[in-house]
C-alpha cells in the first residue's frame, strides 16, 4: 500500500507523527511530511491507525497501482 | 476469561470512538460481525467541527463523516441507528433497544459519550449546547440573524463558539462564572494569554461573571443577568460547562460506574466479562498514578478504539492505555495544543522558540523538575516532542532540550 497525503488539508494535530514516526513527520509550519510513502503488510495495522487518527481525513492508504 | 476473539461485536455508539473502534476492528482483520448501535438517525460524524468549520458554514455534514468512502458496507460495519440503547444485560449479553429489541453480543464495546451540561433556561431555542450536528445547525440558524452571541463557561467549546461567532461578524462575549477565564485547564498564566488572544479578536471577557438567570423576549431574543446585577442582551446564549459521561442507560447493570464506566488499564470495564469502554464515557485505570481516569478529548477516542480493537481480538496480548493526554482547539487562528495534565502547584515557563517558520510560543508545566504538561501555540512540530517526552517520563531539562532542538533559538519569556 502506499500512503497518501493532502497537504493542504493537514493540520498539524500530529496524531499520525505520533502513531507512526517511521512514515510520518511534520515540517516547521506543521504540514505532514510523507518519510515513507510504502507500507509494508508487516507495518499496516500501524499506519492504519495513524490514518484513522487524522482529524481532518489529510492521509490515506491507497493500493500500489493507485 | 476469553482465550479467543469473540464472534459478534457490538459497538454502542456513533461517534468517533465507537466508528473508529469497528473501523480498527476490521483492519486488524476481524471476520465476525461488527454491528453499531446510535441514538441518531444520520452518518456517523466528527464532532470537533461543530464549534467551528459546521458554524461557520465551511464544512457540511457530507464533509465530516466517519465512515470512509463506501459507507457502512465498505467499512464492513452494520447500522443500527435511529434506535438509542437503553439498557445493557451483562449476563444475557444483550442490549436492549428503545423499542425493545434485544441485540446479542459476544462482546459489547461501550462509546455512548458525553452530554453536556446546561443552565436554567427559558422556554425555546435562545440557549444552546453543543452535542450533535442538529445543534450546530440550530445554532448557526441562529447566528445568521445577526448578534450579540453570550457564551456562558470559557473552556474550549465556549472559546470555539466564540471565535466561530467573531468569524462571523456577531459580537461575542464570554461569561466565566470563575475569576479567571480559561484557567481551569490552562491553569492563571496561559489562560491570560488567551484572554488577550480573545480580547484582541474583539470578544469581551468576563470573568466573576456567574449566569443568575436568562430571560427570553417576545422578539426571540434575551438578556442573561449576572449575579452582579449587570445584563448582556444576546440574540443568542451558547452554553459551554462541561458535559456528563452518558451512562444513564447503564444504571442497573451490574457495571461498575462513578461518573463514567469504570475500567481497568486495557479498557475493560469493571463489573462485567466482555465489555469495553472507550471515549468520554470511559474512566480508565491510568497505570503511571493508580487513579481512574476519564478524558473528554478527540485523540483519547480514537486511541483507545485502536486499544480495544486490538485487546478484543488478541486477549493473550493485552495492551495497557498509557498515552499522553492531548487535545487542540482552534481559536482566532490560532492552533492551542495541550499535552500532559497540570497540577495546581506547578511552576510555569514560557519558551519562546524561533523557526524557520517564525518565532513560537510554549508554556511548560513542572513540578520539581518534572514534566508534567505543555501549552504549544502554533508549533504543532513542538506538540509531537511533547508527546513523545510525557510518555517517556522525561523531566523538564530533557522536553527543554528536545523544543531547543527543533528550534534556531530559545529564550525565555515572561510568563502571561
Amino acid at each position: 500500500m502506499q500512503i497518501k497525503a493532502d497537504v493542504g488539508k493537514c493540520q498539524g494535530y500530529g496524531n499520525c507523527v505520533d502513531l507512526d514516526p517511521e512514515h510520518f513527520d511534520l515540517d516547521d509550519d506543521g504540514v505532514v511530511v510523507l518519510l515513507q510513502p510504502s507500507v509494508g503488510e508487516a507495518e499496516l495495522e500501524t499506519s492504519g491507525a495513524a490514518v484513522r487518527s487524522c482529524p481532518v481525513q489529510a492521509i490515506w492508504l491507497a493500493d500500489d497501482d493507485a | 476469561m476469553r482465550d479467543r476473539a469473540p464472534g459478534r461485536i457490538l459497538v454502542v455508539g456513533t461517534s468517533v470512538g465507537g466508528i473508529r473502534t469497528g473501523q480498527a476492528l476490521r483492519a486488524a482483520g476481524h471476520t465476525g460481525e461488527v454491528v453499531v448501535v446510535g441514538a441518531e438517525d444520520v452518518t456517523p460524524y466528527d464532532k470537533p467541527p461543530l464549534s467551528k468549520q459546521v458554524l461557520v458554514g465551511s464544512q457540511t455534514a457530507a464533509d465530516i463523516s466517519l465512515l470512509g468512502p463506501g459507507g457502512w458496507s465498505g467499512d464492513g460495519l452494520t447500522p443500527m441507528t435511529g434506535r438509542a440503547a437503553v439498557r445493557l444485560d451483562p449476563v444475557g449479553k444483550q442490549v436492549i433497544l428503545a423499542d425493545g429489541e434485544p441485540v446479542d453480543y459476544d462482546a459489547v464495546v461501550l462509546a455512548t459519550g458525553a452530554f453536556p451540561r446546561s443552565i436554567p433556561a427559558p422556554e425555546g431555542d435562545l440557549v444552546c449546547t453543543v452535542r450533535e450536528l442538529r445543534d450546530a445547525a440550530a445554532i448557526r440558524e441562529r447566528f445568521s440573524r445577526g448578534g450579540p452571541v453570550v457564551v456562558v463557561g470559557s473552556g474550549f467549546i465556549g472559546a470555539e463558539v466564540a471565535s466561530s461567532a467573531r468569524q462571523l461578524g456577531l459580537d461575542a462575549t464570554i461569561v466565566e462564572a470563575l475569576p479567571e477565564p480559561f484557567a481551569r485547564v490552562l491553569g492563571p498564566d496561559v489562560g491570560a494569554r488567551i484572554s488577550r488572544l480573545h480580547a484582541d479578536a474583539g470578544v469581551t471577557v468576563l470573568g466573576s461573571a456567574a449566569v443568575a438567570r436568562v430571560e427570553s423576549l417576545a422578539d426571540g431574543t434575551g438578556v442573561v443577568h449576572l449575579a452582579d446585577g449587570r445584563r448582556l442582551p444576546a440574540a443568542t446564549v451558547v452554553v459551554g460547562i462541561g458535559v456528563v459521561p452518558g451512562t444513564g442507560w447503564l444504571e442497573g447493570s451490574g457495571l461498575d460506574l462513578g461518573f463514567g464506566v469504570l475500567t481497568d488499564e486495557f479498557c475493560r470495564a469493571s463489573g462485567a466479562p466482555d465489555v469495553y469502554a472507550v471515549g468520554d464515557v470511559a474512566r480508565w485505570l491510568d497505570v503511571r498514578s493508580g487513579e481512574h481516569r476519564l478524558v473528554e478529548h478527540w485523540t483519547n477516542a480514537v486511541e483507545q478504539a485502536n486499544l480495544v480493537a486490538h485487546n478484543l481480538l488478541h486477549p493473550d496480548d493485552l495492551r495497557p492505555y498509557v498515552k499522553a493526554p492531548y487535545f487542540w482547539s482552534d481559536q482566532h487562528g490560532l492552533k492551542i495544543q495541550m499535552v500532559g495534565r497540570i497540577h495546581p502547584d506547578d511552576r510555569v515557563s514560557f519558551l519562546r522558540c524561533t523557526t524557520t517558520a517564525g518565532d513560537k510560543d510554549v508554556a511548560l508545566y513542572s513540578r520539581d523538575g518534572g514534566f508534567s504538561a505543555a501549552v504549544v501555540l502554533g508549533w504543532p512540530r513542538a506538540v509531537v516532542a511533547c508527546r513523545q517526552a510525557w510518555e517517556r517520563g522525561e523531566d523538564l531539562a530533557q522536553i527543554t532540550a528536545r523544543l531547543s532542538a527543533l528550534a534556531t533559538a530559545t529564550v525565555p519569556v515572561p510568563v502571561g
